[in-house]
Order: C-alpha cells, then structure tokens, then sequence
C-alpha cells in the first residue's frame, strides 16, 4: 500500500484535493501544466454571489499548497504515461525545462524589467503583453520565472542582470518516475471558442469580447489595472449588453448542456461594471435565468433591483458592428413582447460557455470514462459522483463537469476522501 | 400595458383551442416542432421579420398553444423566403423553416393561398413552369446554340437542367445562353431533356403544394430515369438544392454549375484567355451557400478569370443577405425597401464594378434593385458564367 496520491491539475479543485490528502498525513504530488497553480479561478476578478475578491481568498489556499510539507508541487509539468501494476500506478512525468534554475530563483523580477520582448499575456487572456521571461501573475506559486522560448529571442540579458545567477539556458526536461495509490484529476475547463459563432464576430469585432476577458479588465492587477475601456479605441464604454448561452444550449456548436454559471457571472460582472462605471447602461439577453444555487435568486434580484440592470428574455441572433464607430448592434427578438430590437453596445460581452479541455492528452494516457458533452463521466451521477469506473482513479471539479467553486471545492474534499481510502 | 403584450397571453376558452394542431403540423413536416423553447433567434435572424410583422418563434408558440385561427391568418406566412437563417442557428434543432412550410402546406390543402401563388401553382401544374408559359417555348433560347436534345435509345450522362426562370425569362435566358457556351468550350458532352422539361418544384415544395411537389418529383425521376440521366448540373441553386436534398434519389450526382465549371478549371478543361479587367464582388445565393454549404466553388471560378480583381463583400458566405427571390417570393411581393437595395449600396462603397451572382433570382431582384436605387451607370449584376463566357 503507496501513502501516496497524485493530483492532476493545480485549479482551485486540485489545490482543495491536495491539501485535504496532504493534512491527513499522505504524501501528495501536485501537478500542473502551467507555470504557476490556480487555474481559471486565479483570473477573475471577484466570484459569485457573495463578491469575494478571488485572488484573495485563493492565494492562501495556494500558497499552503506551495508549502506544504507533504505536498510535493509539479507545476510546468505533465503527465507522460501511466501504468497500473497491481494497487499501484507507476506515472512518468515530464518536468518541462522553465530555463530558470528553481533552486535558485528568487522571484525578484529584474530579468523580466530588462527582457527586450514582449508577447501576448495568456493569463490576461491576450489583452496586454508579458515578457518573454515572466511569471503568469505576481502571486504565482511557485514564484519562479519561466522562459517562454517560443519569444525568446537569446539576447542573454536576464542572464546578465540575474543576481542569484538563476538563468539556465542549457537546461533540458527532466523525466521522473513517481508511485502512487490514487489519482484525483481536476483538469479543469476551456471557455468555448466563440470564433465558431460566426454570427457574432468574435476575433473579427474588436469590441465583441468574452466574459473572461471582461474578468481581466475588471481585476486592478489587470492589463488596464482594472479601468474599463474598449478595445478598440480605449474609450470607456457606456452600454454594454450581454449575450447568454454562447455555446451552450445549443444544438449547432454540438454543446447541449447549460454550463450552469454563465447566467451568474454575467449577473457579477454586469454588477462590478455598475461599481466601476457608475452610469452604464447594461442590458443581459437571455434564454432563461438559472439562479439555482445559495445566495443566487437574491444576487440576481439586487442586480435588477440595486444596480438597475436591465434583463431581456431573447436569444440574440447577430451582432454586426458600425465600421466607423466600432460599435455593435445586436440583432434580437424581445420574446415578451415580440419587438425586434436593433440595440446598439459600445461593447458586447459573450458569456461563453465551459468546454472539456481540446487538446485532451489525459484521455489517452488514462482512460477513464468521457460522456457526451466531453466531460469525465463518475460510476454514478447521483450516489457516486467523484469516483470513476477505474479503480483508484476519482475527478473533482470542472473536469466532471461545468461548476461553481463552492461545488468545485465540495467535489474536490469527497474525492480527497475517497482517494485516501485507498491510501491507508 | 396590455396593447404591447403578444396576443398569446389573453385568455382563451379551451374549447377554442386546436390541441391537434402540433400533430397535424408534425405530420406535415414540422417533426421538431414541439422542441422549441421560444428563444427568438428564429425571428430575429429573418431577414423578413426584421422589417414586417412575420414572427417566426410567435408562429410556432401560437401552433404549439393551439390559436389555430392566428397561425392560419397570419399573412406574413407567405412573405418567408426560406432562406433558412433560421434553421442554420436554432439552438433546437426546431428547423423553423421547416415549420413555416408545414403552415403553408395546411393552408393549401385548404386552398387558402394568395391569388398569385395559387397562379404560379396551376402554371406549374399545366405547362411545367410557374408562369403558366407554354411548354412549346421551353428551348427558345437554345435556338441558335449547338445543344443536344435527350433522344429515345439514347444514354444521356450528364444532363443540363436548366430550370424555369432560365427557360423562360429574357434576361436569364442569357446566363442559359453563356452556360451552354462555356460547357461546349470545355469539350463537355452534355443534353437538355428540351420541352419535356417539368420544375424542379423546389419552390413548388417551399409554398406548402407537398402534393404537387411529390407528382413531379415522381415525373421527373421517371423522365431521368427513361433517359438514362446519371449526372445533372443546374443553373440555379434551387434546382441544385431539390435534386441534391430533397427528391430522395441515390443514384443520382447533382452539382451547380459553379461546382462543375471549379472542377473544369481545376482539370486545365475550361481554357479562360481574354482579359475581363473589373472589380467583381460575389452575392453568395442562400440555396447555394446557406442551404448547402458551397462557398469556395463559385469564388475560384471567378478568381481564375484573367483581369478580374475579387472584392470580399462584408457580410459574406453564411452571413449573406438574401435576395428575397426564394420561398415562392418571386410571386409574393412585399412593401418597404428591399435588403437588396442597401446591398447594392454597400457593393458600390467597396468598389466593385460588377455583382457577380450564381442564381437566376438573385439575379433578376438585384438587376431590379440596381435600378431603384440609380445605380444603373456604377454597376452590373452579371451570372458568374457571363463573366467566364467573356473569357472564352
């Protein structure tokens, strides 16, 4: 019997599995293919309903895990192979080289001052840039620099100006073979690629943008450090509409399931655009309102109420954009009263919906069970949700399936504690 | 207050009601109507909705609550153009189109039609064509041209289908005119079925005459069929669309004229030398591109004629605006402002010389709008294979 387990995925539900197996005295292996932990919960800005600022309350979590004593962190890596020979699972990871020694970097920075290149900021969702030398966010855990070599251009100059001589340009991946008795994966989502609806221009209207997007303009430690402006001219937009249920709920992007949380965080950031530009005007267009959870009915009642946020039951069919202003005009059916509207937005936000992971390398190493919509599939909806049909292998969070975090965190415990069943 | 509210929301007595009128429209060819959820995307991607009272999601809620009179009364039923907008975007998977034809066709077992309809109808019905013209002009304007009839004994191959609006109509008897020029300048063997030649019934099936549409279905397979036709090009994407999608036959290859003349091109076959020096935009026709998802074959036709510089139109492939020829328009009229007039408008802004078009009823609708809105002297609506018979 291996007192060990493996974590797949460092987002909030991975962290949550982590630190529950590692404080009952197991040995954990965390890991994760970026840089830094924290997953798409590191980017928004606050979370529903209650407004917690998200960084706050999960960089401690994050930081437990980066410290703790029998938690051994992974991050920039992944999962090559894994076989089951008797109880146990022999994984074989790659530790992708970062170029940086880890031992030896302090996270001060300097190197990133004086990198020459800048590239698209992936964490900022593409708005904004980072160094070609950089951390994703400047709360990483761990806070180690990452050489991204696809921009880096070899100046050498982070090399020059490292204090602690923590530059390794030299350095290779490094393959390691770790034994465990359970596996937890919680590898999390991706946010629909709005491209494929091509009624709403998306990647084509610069001022037609998603709901992640919206949660870097909104974050102070942002690419605008939290000023709300448009990307096409940076002027701050007074009208804003929301478009709900973008590649959910639909039978043409082949996602038929809602996605559960999009009716809330649009709810949020509409609230948190009220708080940073008081005066716009917002109008959410929606196919029902899912509001299910606790605190949410209030939330979405003080949205209307409070924040006199307007809701209009219609699908929006188009959004075609004024070439001289860059506006947009959403094309959309007030099914309460059967108007068409024309109604024009200085800036659209697509609540985009939660897909399994593309590039989805886990399935072929491991192959537990994927559903229809993509997602992992557990022995038993109802009664066995976080265990899966191969033994020693549980899923929490995301990766099961689209959640909010107090069910990502909740699923991510249950699976801790099945894991650890078979740890004793 | 309650003047804004839809009329769904009075109150009914339940003896008013038709609680078989799902079914009925289920057995007409709205399989998926009761999937609907009444999101609205189907009336506000039409194209008619946006500028007449036609409510694509208020018809099926009236159908699916059983308001039997105001689905049946609603005039706007004859204004869809089937461009099928709706039906590329439901999120159901309803085919709203499909619903607004089932509606049609409930009315017409009725007999309750507009007079021009019901005229375009019976014309099909005696002479073959919507125009009720006699079937002994069906080849006029093959008249000086070297085409070859269909013969008894005869294996036909590849049959030129021609169609009624190319048939009959002056002005797309030219595209008819530069096809047949440019499928003998390729060396292609092909017939013409001649004044045996019935509707393809597309438009026939799009009004509701589901009746009519199986009768030439029936006719035109037997005809295929006695003349040993395996292949068949058309002139229009209406045709293209009956024979491809919705005639049921296996053994038959359906293409548009596009797609066969891209594959002469491509093969070195179709040998285009003269220069056309002009700025050519592409009106992407909805049977041809939304229907059917061909976009890429009639813009490398173009693109391979010498001289021609290709302008993009914004708004283009599956976000084209449509002609409002399709669905049986071309007998139903509409007032206010045409989408093809602002159209025509916007292919002037970006500079294009002429509007390039693969259909005979984008064809007619924009020469039309060209004159209504004085840009007779700025550009020209012309049939891609007049472009390519210019570069023989």
């Amino acid at each position: 019997m291996i007192e060990a387990g493996l974590v797949i995925g460092g987002g909030i539900a991975g962290i949550q599995s982590a630190l529950d197996l590692a404080d009952q005295g197991y040995k954990v292996y965390l890991i994760e293919k970026n840089p830094s932990i924290g997953g798409k919960m590191a980017q928004l800005d606050k979370t529903f309903p209650t407004l917690d600022c998200a960084a706050c309350i999960m960089t401690p979590k994050m930081v437990d895990a980066g410290r703790h004593p029998n938690i051994v962190l992974l991050a920039y890596s992944e999962v090559q192979d894994i076989r089951k020979v008797g109880d146990i699972f022999k994984v074989k990871i790659t530790l992708k080289p970062r170029y940086v020694d880890e031992t030896k970097c302090t996270g001060c920075g300097v190197c990133a001052q004086h990198c020459p290149v800048e590239a698209p900021n992936e964490f900022d969702e593409r708005v904004g840039v980072r160094k070609a030398i950089y951390v994703p966010f400047p709360q990483a855990v761990p806070l180690i620099y990452t050489i991204d070599k696809d921009s880096c251009i070899d100046c050498g100059l982070c090399e020059k100006v490292c204090q602690a001589k923590a530059i390794d340009r030299q350095q290779q991946p490094k393959e390691i073979e770790v034994e465990v008795g359970a596996i937890v994966v919680s590898t999390g989502f991706e946010l629909f690629d709005a491209r494929e609806k091509e009624e709403y221009g998306y990647g084509i209207y610069p001022n037609v943008i998603t709901g992640l997007t919206l949660e870097r303009l909104l974050s102070a430690s942002g690419p605008t450090g939290g000023h709300i402006v448009r990307p096409s001219d940076g002027k701050i937009p007074l009208r804003v509409s929301f478009v709900q249920c973008v590649g959910s709920r639909d039978e043409k992007s082949g996602n038929s399931y809602c996605s559960r949380v999009c009716c809330m965080y649009a709810t949020k950031e509409a609230i948190l655009l009220k708080e940073h530009v008081p005066g716009i005007d917002e109008t959410i267009f929606y196919m029902d309102i899912r509001a299910y959870g606790k605190g949410f009915e209030e939330f979405y009642q003080r949205a209307k109420q409070e924040f006199g946020i307007k809701y209009i039951r219609g699908r929006v069919a188009e959004i075609i954009e004024d070439t001289r202003t860059q506006n947009l005009f959403l094309t959309v059916e007030n099914t309460e009263t059967g108007e068409i509207l024309e109604q024009e937005a200085d800036i659209v936000v697509l609540s985009a919906g939660l897909v399994s992971p593309r590039n989805n390398d886990l399935a072929k190493i491991l192959p537990i069970p994927v559903g229809d919509d993509g997602f992992f599939v557990s022995s038993h909806p109802k009664l066995d949700p976080v265990t899966t049909k191969m033994e020693g292998v549980f899923i929490a969070g995301t990766a099961e399936g689209p959640k909010d975090i107090p069910d990502a965190v909740t699923q991510a415990s249950a699976a801790a504690m099945k894991a650890s069943n078979l740890l004793k | 207050m309650k003047e804004h509210l839809a009329k769904e929301l009075e109150a009914r007595y339940i003896d008013e009601l038709d609680m078989t009128l799902t079914d009925s429209l289920t057995k007409a060819g709205a399989e998926k109507i009761n999937l609907c959820i009444q999101c609205g995307t189907c009336s506000a991607s039409c194209p008619i909705g946006t500028r007449t009272a036609l409510r694509t999601r208020q018809v099926i809620r009236r159908a699916q609550l059983g308001f039997r009179d105001e689905v049946f009364s609603n005039k706007g039923l004859w204004l869809c153009t089937t461009c099928s907008t709706c039906t590329q975007r439901c999120p159901r998977d309803v085919n709203p189109m499909e619903v607004l034809i089932g509606v049609r066709s409930l009315l017409v077992e009725g007999g309750n039609v507009p007079t021009t309809v019901r005229d375009a109808l019976e014309g099909v019905f005696k002479y073959g064509n919507p125009w009720g013209i006699s079937r002994s002009k069906r080849t006029e304007w093959a008249k000086d041209l070297r085409v070859k009839q269909v013969s008894e004994g005869e294996k036909a191959g590849l049959l030129y289908f021609v169609g009624c609006a190319a048939s009959y109509d002056p002005r797309a008897q030219e595209v008819a005119r530069a096809l047949a020029k440019n499928l003998n300048a390729s060396g292609t063997n092909f017939s013409i079925m001649g004044e045996k030649e019935s509707c393809c019934g597309n438009e026939i099936y799009a009004l509701g005459e589901k009746g009519l549409f199986s009768i030439l279905v029936e006719d035109n397979l037997n005809l295929f069929d006695r003349y040993g036709v395996t292949e068949i090009i058309t002139t229009s994407p209406h045709c293209f669309n009956a024979f491809k999608n919705r005639y049921g036959s296996k053994d038959l290859t359906v293409q548009h004229y596009t797609q066969h003349l891209a594959n002469l091109i491509d093969k070195g076959e179709l040998k285009l030398s003269k220069k056309v020096e002009k700025k050519v935009t592409f009106q992407d026709p909805c049977y041809l591109g939304k229907h059917n998802n061909v976009y890429d074959e009639p813009r490398r036709v173009i693109e391979n004629i010498p001289g021609v510089e290709f302008l993009e139109i914004p708004m283009s492939k599956g976000r084209s605006v449509c002609c409002e020829g399709g669905g049986g328009r071309m007998w139903v009229d509409v007032p206010g402002q045409r989408a093809t007039e602002n159209r025509v408008k916007e292919a002037v802004s970006i500079g294009a010389d002429i509007l390039a078009v693969a259909c005979p009823f984008c064809l007619l609708t924009f020469e039309d709008a060209i004159k209504t809105t004085g840009n007779e002297g700025l550009i020209q609506a012309m049939d891609i294979n007049e472009l390519v018979a210019k570069a023989l």
